[in-house]
């Protein structure tokens, strides 16, 4: 069991049930994502079925249940960038990395996740890529940008 | 008492009832999808909504009490109505796939589409992709035809006390799924099929053996046998319409000749076997001090949430294999010896009421030298399809006897079909091993019925036994949890995966109709009570089988072939 777990459920003595939320939301916090290490001990402490908190967990967009990516792709969906076209947006991303939003590249170069607004509505539609900002992209620019990340991770390399 | 009225008609109730207990009751039909007698309502379907007069919606009559002078219209055409379009719209999402489908003629989502004249696709909306499940060697997943009843996550949870499964994701993505929505294989599902069993549509079934069977009789290098378990002769006849729990015993083994099967075993013989092992190793260990309370081991789902939920009681657990393994291992050994036949040539087939046993049969530990003890597990459905497919006529079929290789079962193997059956049995045996008397009366009326936990003490010479019979794993549990509190006067457990036992297997027709289930328990009774010899010690070709081949119960070639292990299993639970 991961120590950084342990401590989460060491503040949440005698938990119940209505603890789940609230302590998955500290565990993807501090390890970035929900394990399976992490979902077997929350079971434990809190007498719920993994496959209970799995449930759970999937219904809410905000959990990830692997690692984010060296580069983490944030789309806003917001109504701003819904209106000036988002969908096509993440679609462009989707189909460029392969990944449904709340997964990770194989390779763990990238990772995606849908927001609801990042409170740059002037920018729409925007989407961030480790906090950095792109504004007013267009579905075909997509593979251009993502490939400078691709391009930097390259060099880095040699 | 309280008076309502429906469909103009004054009705008598017991106040606090859901209206559809007592449309049940009245003989009033109105559909549903998710309901499921004995638990709380979801109402999640609301395919059973009824108009209620001064009640502005229609309400869903499975979760909503009756009161006094209420007046109730079951049929309304704005009832009907809304019926009718509940199932349009989990057509708008289901596949076309009817004539492909294993529910064919057998699906309540079928049968509703008729039932209320569905005859044209007024919705049309994107279907969803998915994945089926294969990766189990019992259950077959198949989401696409999955309407979201929740009938199984309430099974698997609520009664099974497994929850294997539950709802994931949200909205139109929702589906049932496994944690990190994995194949069933690496879960803790226990392989039951009771999912199967509530399922309404064909979104669960069994993993069909009946292609490998089928080969294995096209095969003339292959000597093709059958077993078929206790409760499948009181079983299988409803399937082709006949009487609920009419013993089909002759019929069945006429049946499974013309199918091609050279000889047909009956697994109540093997039962008689595992009594004779049981019950000495339930005398064993109390007389020399060994883990207590034994617990059966003959239910392959109950083996395995040991092995998940509760490796710390593996040691509780007989050693014994289960009649089916038992079955398995003496015809690929002392079977094919006597009669000459090379024991790899021998294709072994079992017929049950299980899913799980196809799970058993795939262990690797049940097996002789590379060579399984079971080759292929049928489920009674299947054994049902094999015998229309072949164009088998069998109300009009003349019933043949046994050729029983063995010689021939007592009545204590018959009973393992119903819970309460096995501990019956073995305390049959029990007591003449303790006291070399036999019982006066060997029915233990205590242990005979369907409640999910039985509990009795009998003096055994100076001995009081303490024993427990439950079905359902959740019952099992509430059991296990008394002795892991410290329990003491519990001597032996019998568990069986399904509530009520074999007779209302995983692997039985399809719903769980509790008419036939008590019916099918009936006639088990029946034929026990009717029966010459109801012990199996005293069933004369068991001792045959120990004197020509096993010598004793728990001798050295009887814990070869007779007996297993088990060890812990690391699933997420
Ligand atoms: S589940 Fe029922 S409705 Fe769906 S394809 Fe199968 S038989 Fe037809
Ligand atoms: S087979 Fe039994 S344990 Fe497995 S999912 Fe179905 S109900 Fe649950
Ligand atoms: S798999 Fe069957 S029982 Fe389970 S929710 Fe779907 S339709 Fe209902
Ligand atoms: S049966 Fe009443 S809502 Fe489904």
């Amino acid at each position: 069991m991961s120590t950084v777990v342990e401590t989460i459920l060491s503040n949440h003595p005698q938990a119940k049930r209505d603890s789940l939320i609230p302590i998955l939301q500290e565990v993807q916090e501090m390890e970035g994502f929900i394990s399976r290490e992490a979902i077997a001990s929350i079971g434990k402490h809190l007498n719920l079925p993994t496959s209970k908190i799995y449930g759970v967990a999937t219904f809410y967009n905000q959990f990830r249940f692997q690692n984010v990516g060296k580069y983490h792709v944030m789309v806003c969906r917001g109504t701003a960038c819904h209106v000036k076209g988002s969908a096509k947006v993440l679609e462009a991303v989707k189909r460029e990395l392969k990944i449904e939003p709340g997964t990770t590249s194989r390779d763990g170069l990238f990772s995606l996740e849908i927001v609801a607004c990042m409170g740059a509505c002037g920018l729409a539609p925007v989407i961030s890529i480790n906090g950095e900002f792109h504004a007013g992209v267009e579905p075909d620019k997509i593979k251009g940008i993502l490939n400078a990340y691709r391009r930097k991770e390259s060099e880095n390399v040699k | 008492m309280i008076n309502i009225e429906v469909n103009n008609r004054q009705v008598k109730s017991n106040p606090g009832e859901m209206i559809l207990t007592v449309l049940k009751r009245e003989g009033i039909k109105v559909p549903t999808l998710c309901h499921l007698s004995d638990l709380f309502p979801t109402g999640a379907c609301r395919l059973c909504v009824v108009e209620v007069e001064g009640v502005p919606g229609l309400v869903p009559s499975c979760a909503f009490p009756v009161r006094d002078g209420m007046k109730i219209k079951t049929h309304s055409p704005r009832a009907i109505r809304a019926r009718k379009t509940i199932i349009e719209l989990l057509l708008a999402n289901h596949p076309d796939d009817c004539l492909y489908c294993v529910r064919n003629g057998n699906c309540d989502l079928q049968t509703l589409s008729e039932e209320l004249g569905v005859r044209e696709r007024r919705y049309s909306g994107k279907k969803n992709e998915y994945k089926v499940d294969t990766s189990s060697p019992s259950i077959v997943r198949d989401p696409a035809k999955c309407i979201l009843c929740g009938k199984c996550v309430r099974m698997c949870e609520e009664v099974q006390g497994v929850s294997a499964i539950d709802f994931i994701n949200r909205g139109s993505k929702t589906i049932i799924g496994t944690v990190f929505n994995e194949g069933l294989n690496i879960s803790s599902c226990i392989n039951c099929g009771q999912c199967i069993a509530v399922c309404p549509t064909g979104a669960l079934r069994e993993k069909s053996n009946i292609k490998e069977v089928m080969d294995a009789l096209n095969d003339p290098t292959k000597f093709v046998v059958i077993q078929h378990a206790p409760s499948v002769s009181v079983t299988l006849g409803e399937e082709f319409g006949l009487k609920m729990g009419q013993d089909v015993m002759g019929i069945m083994t006429a049946a499974m000749r013309r199918l091609g099967f050279k000889r047909v075993f009956d697994t109540s013989f093997s039962a008689d076997l595992t009594i004779m092992e049981e019950a000495s190793e339930l005398v064993y260990r109390i007389q020399n001090g060994g883990k207590l309370p034994m617990m059966t081991s003959c239910s392959p789902g109950w083996i395995k949430f040991v092995e998940e939920f509760y490796p710390e009681f593996i040691e509780n657990l007989s050693t014994c294999k289960s009649p089916q393994q038992m079955m398995g291992a003496i015809i690929k050994s002392f079977y094919a010896e006597k009669q000459g036949i090379d024991p790899k040539t021998i294709y072994s087939v079992a017929v049950m009421p299980c899913t799980a046993k196809k799970f058993e049969a795939e262990r690797p530990e049940l097996s002789q030298g590379g060579i399984p003890d079971i080759d292929a597990v049928l489920t009674t459905r299947e054994l049902a399809r094999m015998i229309k497919m072949r164009g088998l006529d069998i109300r009009n079929m003349e019933p043949e006897g046994a050729d029983s290789p063995f010689g021939e079962r007592s009545s204590a193997g018959k009973l393992f079909g119903v819970s309460g059956g096995v501990m019956e049995a073995a305390v049959r045996t029990a007591y003449f091993l303790i006291t070399g008397k036999e019982m006066e009366d060997v029915k233990v009326q205590e242990l005979r019925g369907l409640e999910g936990i039985k509990e009795v003490h009998l003096n055994i010479g100076d001995l009081k036994l303490g024993i427990i019979a439950t079905s359902g794993l959740g019952n099992a549990r509430k059991v296990i949890e008394q002795i892991k509190a410290g329990r003491k006067d519990i001597h032996f457990i019998e568990v069986m995966t399904c509530p009520g036992g074999c007779i209302a297997g995983g692997g039985q027709p399809y719903g769980i109709n509790m008419d036939a289930v008590k019916s099918r328990m009936k006639a088990l009774y029946e034929i026990d009570r009717d029966s010459k010899n109801r012990t199996s010690h005293n069933n004369r070709f068991i001792k045959k089988l120990y004197e020509e081949y096993l010598e004793k119960p728990l001798s050295e070639k009887s814990h070869h072939l007779l007996h297993t292990h088990y060890k812990k299993r690391d699933v997420l639970k």
